[in-house]
């Protein structure tokens, strides 16, 4: 099941900002919604997202509850060299993801 | 849509749990969110000053609804080893808790920015704080107009 | 030779009627407006971008589906239809359709779960389940850009006066008829929320408020829930027969899946 959607260019020059576009499948329980009994809801959130280049990180976010559910992470990265983006999502209740992008740099 | 009997079986099991059901709201909300606020700002910067100014934070002035709210951050720097943003940090004032994203960053960004979609509580102010290499801290602030909160109400139907 | 008191009468009568039938509702065309036109720039640009709407996760969810063995007979939707995105090219827009074998109208969810149970030999998918709106998404994905064509003919004419009755129908504790907001205050406020016309466009869509993508049943029951009127199950036939109405009265406009709205 589509549990992210990465949008990488496949290509770049060398020392180019590229736009690196994120978005990942996940209802962000907050942690203060109640059920109709009055219970809360417990949080189950992301909890960080990284993003790897070539095995070296180049971009961490924190989240708290606040962000929003199917959360949108846009950032950019200079192209070094070709190589492999790596992006992990983990979160609570042991949830993780990655997803990786291939990209050629001339 | 809740029959007849399931609105008995609720009705009977919350008055069996009566603590549970906490309806009011704190009078103090405000004053507590603020200083919720202020202390996880503390706890961002420690006792250094914040300087407004480097940091453009961008949010639509008024809001569709305050579930997904999108929000983006640019933070002028060179970005080179000797001179670049090592953290972006985005605080809300009346949000349930004051924290909303924190980014760490370094020259290989290229650029220091972020673009994502945030909850929003209430009309608020929303804070960026940015940490630069030389342990500066510069910050820019928005004010926001929400009438579908998020957090608060339910989105049950 | 008609006496001139007659003819005024008839004369009255008929521009009575004219003007009748051109305030029976529908909005003409030209004049129809996507609810996109009334969200912010904000929230027009989430849905306009792949990348960025929440939506293309469910899209693609019912892409892997779509080729996903299932049932008894242990078959997928692409063994029998292809190419999606060439087998798949306005269905959408002429749903609800006529099915023979239940002589009325059923919406897309109903058919996809046709095609389950009667085709793959598979038990149907809940409303509102991942699978069931990832599925109506991805078809009702490529139909996107196509205008709405809903062919009435004998067979469905009577459904859709059933669903236009119940659009001008006075119901709930509101006793507010769903043509006094949408036909007659489109473009007024509802707590500070823009009123649309209510064309049902962007199926299954992206709505902030459920932080999720959810069906036009969905958000039908919620309007009628609004109104403080007794809502109906998903796919009872009061609901199909408005959707069959609505998606009518919205022909010509462009289908806008998957939509975000707040």
């Amino acid at each position: 099941m589509a549990r992210a959607v990465v949008t990488v260019p496949a290509q770049a020059r060398r020392g180019e900002i590229i736009e690196i576009k994120t978005l990942a499948a996940h209802a962000m329980e907050t942690g203060f919604r109640r059920t109709q009994t009055g219970e809360l809801i417990p949080r189950d959130i992301i909890r960080r997202f990284t993003c790897t280049y070539n095995g070296i990180e180049v971009y961490r976010v924190d989240l708290h509850p606040a962000v929003a559910a199917n959360p949108l992470i846009a950032f950019t990265t200079i192209a070094t060299e070709t190589g492999t983006l790596s992006f992990q999502w983990a979160g609570d209740n042991g949830y993780t993801v990655t997803e990786i992008a291939p990209i050629r740099v001339e | 849509m809740t029959t007849r009997r399931e609105f008995l079986v609720l009705a009977a099991a919350s008055f069996a749990v009566p603590t549970a059901a906490k309806a009011q709201l704190d009078p103090n909300l405000a004053a507590k969110r603020k200083a919720a606020y202020e202390e996880a700002l503390g706890k961002l910067v420690g006792g250094a000053q914040v300087r407004a100014g480097k940091v453009k934070l961008q949010l639509p002035p008024l809001i569709d609804n305050g579930n997904s709210v999108p929000l983006s951050v640019a933070v002028e720097s060179p970005m080179t080893g000797a001179d670049h943003v090592r953290a972006i940090h985005v605080l809300t004032q009346k949000n349930p808790l004051p924290d909303v994203v924190s980014v760490h960053l370094g020259p290989r960004a290229g650029r220091a920015v972020i673009s994502t979609r945030v909850r929003l509580a209430d009309t608020q102010t929303v804070v960026a704080i940015a940490e630069l290499s030389d342990g500066t801290f510069w910050s820019d602030s928005a004010e926001v107009v929400v009438t579908l909160s998020a957090c608060l109400e339910e989105g049950l139907i | 030779m008609i006496a001139p008191a007659a003819r005024l009468f008839l004369a009255l009568s008929a521009a009575w009627l004219l003007l009748e039938s051109a305030t029976a509702g529908e909005i003409p065309l030209p004049e129809r407006r996507s609810g996109y036109e009334f969200m912010s720039r904000e929230t027009r640009a989430m849905q306009d971008d792949d990348t960025g709407n929440p939506g293309t996760l469910w899209v693609l969810d019912g892409e892997a589906l779509f080729k996903r063995k299932a049932g008894a007979a242990d078959r997928t939707c692409f063994d029998c239809h292809g190419d999606a995105r060439e087998s798949m090219k306005r269905v959408a827009a002429r749903y609800p359709a006529f099915d023979p074998a239940r002589g009325r109208p059923v919406n897309l969810e109903q058919r996809i779960n046709t095609c389950r149970v009667e085709r793959q030999k598979a038990p149907p998918l809940a409303y509102e389940s991942r699978d069931l709106l990832a599925l109506t998404a991805y078809v009702a994905r490529q139909s996107r850009g196509m205008p709405i064509a809903i062919a009435i003919d004998a067979r469905t004419k009577p459904f859709l006066e059933a669903g236009r009755k119940a659009f001008h129908r006075r119901q709930g504790q509101l006793n507010l008829s769903c043509a006094q907001c949408h036909d007659e205050h489109w473009s007024g406020k509802l707590a500070g929320s823009p009123v649309t016309q209510a064309h049902p466009t962007g199926y299954p869509l992206y709505r902030l408020e459920w932080e999720s993508l959810g069906s036009l049943e969905r958000r039908l029951r919620g309007c009628l829930t609004g109104l403080r009127a007794e809502s109906y199950p998903y796919g009872a036939p009061e609901l199909v027969d408005l959707e069959l109405y609505l998606m009518w009265r919205a022909n010509g406009m462009k289908i806008e899946a998957p939509a975000v709205r707040p």
